[in-house]
């Protein structure tokens, strides 16, 4: 399987950046982490704009740094593409030249990403002659991605490439973004500080916090590990589910998602049988009851669970994180009394009362 | 008809646009390391850069003329490789000029790199353009503007200089025998008349020049394909 794997250590007056990343180059990667937390720095170092004096990059079997070898491949020799948070298009060139830019600098024989593959992927047909200033924000994007692309690189670095955008754009171009994995086949580390979009597009999440990498793995595992909560926000802290639609209810307005542990009851999605969603089940939304209850219930999700862990208790946190199996991992806080009260053990059999499900942003209007 | 020798405006244009030539070779690597460097030595180069403005020609040119001088230290050597002296002769001028035109060329190349900036630089190297390729491809189209700017102050500054032109060159007809000077000496043995043409026509020929280059400058497409 394909791996990248990189060592950096770089000292600026503000900021120390230690981090040692061995992950699979494949899908989206996103790192994530506070502003100031050296995501940036990062990318910058694995595309060879910052050189750490001791550090290594390795992407399968190439090479691109190894200082203790005195190896370090110059930027324009590094088969990277890189898509900026600002679209930096070149202003004196329409956008046909600014997409040509890096195709023509690229060789023929690693050439596999058509002009003709990236106009339509990313639907900048009509866009092809006009000049950059004339662009919108997102259009402006896009081409700079399609810039990259034509380079065919083996590594796709995007910092944040939406941040500058308004949340009409952003969503105009999440899907383009996701579409880019499944049809070039590129890995792609993609820099966030927002979660929405991480949830929405990663399949590996890499955690960094104050210049160190203190967790990665795939996403679902990532979110659902109690240790790490504290650097996930609160309100953002839940486990993911991948779902297929599995049935359109008209008559109450609903859709019922299916995945590895039963079904979902969400409100209805205008999405195609099949289709897949992954969506986040917050912790807060997450209630246990120790049996099945006798009574009815208004909440509609309630599946039968397995306790797997309890978080750590904070004397002065009047809250504690249960992980849950339910065929997948979930999360749930709950209070300290009820943790007592129901005398929770990990392998005890419970239920789970999902209150709310959250969608990926893409589908909240 | 007033009989008028055309030779020193000859010898301007040429003094001009070969000054010109040289600044842009020599002025665009110090422009380029003034915008981009970030060691403490830049400061002290902005300032030498700038010395031309404020000194009067005079003391530049009483300088140059005698380190060009046959045992001087630019003068010397000059002479040890091509076996003539560098004072009172045409390279000697410009090579004056050179050095008294600089900050006109070196500072609109400075602020137009600058402006220019890192981050197109950057996203053309992620492009896979090598510095030389992303200087003359992106930085050079980018600072346009800047280019005509020096070129015209270049120029133009060149060709109204006296104090240096008459230190270093001396006032040798067909070699360093320049326009200034020419309207200078027919005013001393008062030919106002030819005075007059030289000086109408310079003045003329100054206008235009910075009319079409501004309003070309304005209409200047940024897009070059």
């Amino acid at each position: 399987m394909s791996q990248l794997a990189a060592n950096f250590e770089v000292t600026f007056p503000t900021f120390h950046l230690k981090v040692s990343l061995a992950v699979p180059a494949e899908g989206i990667i996103a790192v994530f982490g506070p502003s100031g937390c050296g995501k940036s720095t990062l990318l910058r170092c694995l595309a060879g704009l910052e050189r750490s004096s001791s550090g290594s990059m390795v992407l399968n079997s190439h090479i691109w740094q190894d200082e203790s070898h005195g190896i370090f491949v110059p930027l324009s020799q590094r088969s990277i593409g890189y898509v900026f948070q600002e679209p930096r298009l070149f202003p004196h060139l329409n956008v046909r030249a600014n997409l040509h830019y890096g195709w023509k600098r690229t060789s023929e024989s690693t050439r596999h990403i058509t002009l003709e593959q990236v106009i339509h992927v990313l639907d900048i047909e009509r866009l092809l002659d006009r000049l950059p200033q004339s662009l919108s924000g997102g259009e402006q994007q896009r081409v700079a991605i399609g810039r990259a692309l034509l380079t065919s690189p083996q590594l796709l670095l995007m910092d944040e490439p939406l941040s500058s955008l308004d949340l009409q754009r952003k969503r105009e171009i999440l899907p383009f973004i996701r579409r880019l994995d499944s049809e070039f086949h590129i890995p792609i580390i993609y820099v966030s500080h927002d979660l929405h979009e991480i949830i929405e597009l990663a399949k590996t999440v890499v955690l960094l916090k104050e210049g160190t990498v203190v967790g990665s793995g795939p996403i679902e595992e990532v979110f659902s590990q109690l240790d790490l909560r504290h650097l996930i926000p609160e309100n953002h802290l839940g486990a993911l589910v991948d779902t297929t639609v599995a049935e359109q209810d008209q008559k109450f307005g609903l859709t019922k998602l299916a995945f590895s542990g039963g079904h979902l009851h969400v409100p209805h999605q205008p999405r195609q049988i099949g289709e897949r969603l992954r969506v986040q089940i917050l912790a807060k939304d997450v209630s246990i009851i120790s049996s099945q209850p006798s009574f009815q219930t208004s909440v509609l999700n309630l599946l039968e669970a397995t306790v797997i862990e309890i978080g750590k208790i904070n004397i002065e946190h009047p809250f504690v994180e249960i992980k849950l199996d339910i065929g997948c991992p979930l999360l749930a806080t709950i209070t300290r009394k009820s943790l007592t009260a129901l005398q929770l053990h990990p392998g005890q059999r419970v239920h789970a009362q999902i209150k709310a499900v959250a969608l990926n942003p893409e589908t909240h209007h | 008809m007033v009989d008028l020798d055309l030779g020193p405006l000859w010898l301007t244009l040429q003094l001009a646009s070969a000054t010109v030539i040289v600044l842009l070779l020599v002025g665009t690597p110090i422009a380029w390391w003034l915008a981009f460097t970030s060691s403490r030595l830049r400061t002290i180069v902005e300032a030498i850069v700038a010395l031309p403005i404020v000194l009067p020609p005079t003391v530049l040119g009483f300088y140059l003329l005698i380190a060009f001088g046959p045992h001087g230290l630019i003068g010397g050597p000059w002479k040890d490789l091509t076996g003539s002296a560098l004072s009172f002769t045409f390279t000697g001028l410009v090579l004056a000029s050179t050095f008294y035109s600089l900050p006109f060329v070196v500072q609109p190349l400075h602020g137009a790199f600058e402006a220019v900036g890192k981050k197109p630089l950057e996203a053309a190297w992620t492009l896979g353009a090598s510095k030389l390729d992303t200087f003359f491809t992106v930085a050079s189209p980018m600072a346009i503007r800047g280019y005509l700017t020096a070129i015209v102050l270049g120029f133009a500054h060149t060709l109204g200089e006296f104090g240096v032109v008459l230190m270093v060159g001396g006032n040798i007809p067909g070699h360093t025998k320049v326009l200034s000077i020419a309207i200078y000496d027919h005013v001393e043995t008062l030919e106002y008349a030819q005075a007059h043409m030289l000086s109408a026509g310079l003045l003329l020929f100054s206008f235009i020049v910075l009319l079409a280059v501004y309003s070309a400058n304005r209409r200047l497409p940024l897009h070059v394909t």
